[in-house]
């Protein structure tokens, strides 16, 4: 199978490699760029497990081609806080318990991640509108629509500071 | 789970693109949004040999009025037209139905063109679109035309397109003044596609019913529009049980496909319910603006 060269904008830095077309960014994100926080689910764009950030707006890589995504910025998981130094979504989601497998999480949180500032001060029923796109089989949704709540309240008071 | 190969094609401009699917015609597949044809091709239920990629033809994103009618362009995302304020105030009935595709990041890069040539039964866009009278502009290398709604949905994921065509622009008729819209939709989870949805336009003179369209999505292979109904119950006064006598009328009009876990009779009385509620909301709009 004929492979091209495709160059992606990925978390600030350019990424090389060779891929045939097929290659969806989902793949093109773990395994040619070797960033494994984007995880891969349903392949058909219905768990939003593998939802990353497309200049800015969220997106399921299983539903893009790599080589489409040539000139957009791209920015997954690992771009959004750090093990020491959590984002305040990831730190709700911690202190909430909006998390047991892990496995749809960073999904959730680069959703999230535009939602809130689509929606800085959203209701429980927009938050529940928005994470209907995201498929969880371990908690009930309960902790995790406490936690994106938190983390507005907290995103806001830290912007009017 | 993966797609079979294919070649890419990202052409800069329009005419270009026109030029790719002349040449490559049932070879090739238009590619905008990919929220239904990328499933489709990793459930290799879809497996084109060459992809031209539309997104870069942002000329194709416009919304804009054009004389008596609305014109969206064919790469316009669910979300753009969600939140536009041209079709907030020129065709309100598109916003509701808008956003309620799907879900957050589908709707961020699923386009209307897309959902149109998909035409799956039960979605959003070709339900407002029969429900309306939109015109589809398309376009192919020879030249372009114009197809009403209603001869560009052939059958269920059939549409009048060439092999070599695609739709550039939709336009619908601009709201009239005192016109009010509404859309309900059932499903048994949040972002899936309706098993019926209902679409209403309403307009009172006087106190009494001068205009009604309605549109039910679900109940055949292509979006039905009661017009035969709708013209039954003209010229009267929209109160409780006129709503409930063209819910009921609607009912008998649709004949939808007995499913072993969809019974007919179930779309049946889900389009008696669906057409009750939109109209109810229809009035309760109509005493607000009157």
């Amino acid at each position: 199978m004929s492979t091209q060269r495709i160059t992606l904008t990925v978390n600030g830095g350019n990424i090389e490699f060779d891929a045939p077309p097929r290659k969806l960014l989902s793949d093109a994100l773990r395994e040619d760029c070797g960033l494994t926080g984007t995880h891969v689910g349903c392949e058909h764009g219905v768990c939003g497990a593998c939802t990353v950030l497309v200049d800015g707006r969220p997106q399921r890589a299983c539903l893009s081609f790599a080589v489409q995504l040539e000139g957009h910025e791209i920015e997954t998981v690992e771009a959004t806080g750090t093990p020491q130094q959590l984002s305040p979504l990831q730190q709700a989601l911690h202190e909430c318990h909006g998390l047991q497998c892990g496995f749809c999480t960073p999904g959730i949180v680069m959703t999230f991640e535009a939602f809130l500032k689509d929606n800085p001060d959203p209701s429980e029923a927009q938050v529940r509108e928005a994470l209907t796109g995201n498929l969880c089989r371990c908690t009930g949704y309960q902790n995790i629509v406490d936690a994106i709540l938190l983390a507005a309240r907290r995103l806001r008071e830290g912007a009017s500071q | 789970m993966k797609p079979a190969a294919f070649t890419y094609h990202r052409p800069a401009s329009v005419d270009e693109a026109l030029d790719l699917l002349a040449r490559h015609g049932g070879d090739a597949k238009p590619i905008a949004g990919g929220q239904s044809l990328v499933p489709m091709m990793n459930m290799r239920l879809a497996s084109p040999a060459h992809l031209v990629d539309l997104n870069d033809l942002s000329e194709l994103g416009r919304i804009r009025l054009q004389g008596e009618r609305l014109e969206v362009g064919a790469l316009a995302r669910h979300r753009d037209v969600a939140e536009s304020a041209l079709v907030r105030e020129h065709c309100p009935l598109l916003v509701q139905a808008a956003r309620t595709i799907g879900h957050y990041a589908i709707r961020e890069r699923g386009t209307l063109g897309g959902s149109l040539a998909h035409a799956d039964p039960a979605a959003q866009h070709p339900l407002v679109a029969m429900t309306l009278g939109a015109q589809l502009t398309l376009a192919r290398r020879s030249g372009r035309r114009v197809v009403d709604a209603g001869d560009f949905l052939l059958s269920a994921m059939t549409t009048a397109l060439a092999p070599d065509e695609m739709v550039l622009a939709v336009s619908y008729p601009r709201a009239a003044a005192g016109e009010v819209s509404a859309f309900r939709m059932f499903n048994q989870r949040h972002g899936d596609f309706a098993i019926v949805a209902v679409a209403a336009t309403l307009a009172l003179a006087g106190g009494r019913v001068a205009s009604l369209r309605l549109g039910v999505g679900g109940v055949a292979p292509v979006p039905q529009r009661l017009d035969a109904v709708a013209s039954g119950f003209l010229g009267q006064a929209p109160g409780a049980d006129w709503i409930a006598a063209v819910a009921r009328a609607a009912r008998e009009a649709v004949s939808p496909e007995d499913h072993p876990r969809v019974p007919a009779a179930y779309r049946k009385e889900l389009t008696e319910t669906l057409v009750a509620r939109a109209l109810a909301r229809c009035v309760e709009k109509s005493e607000a603006t009157a």
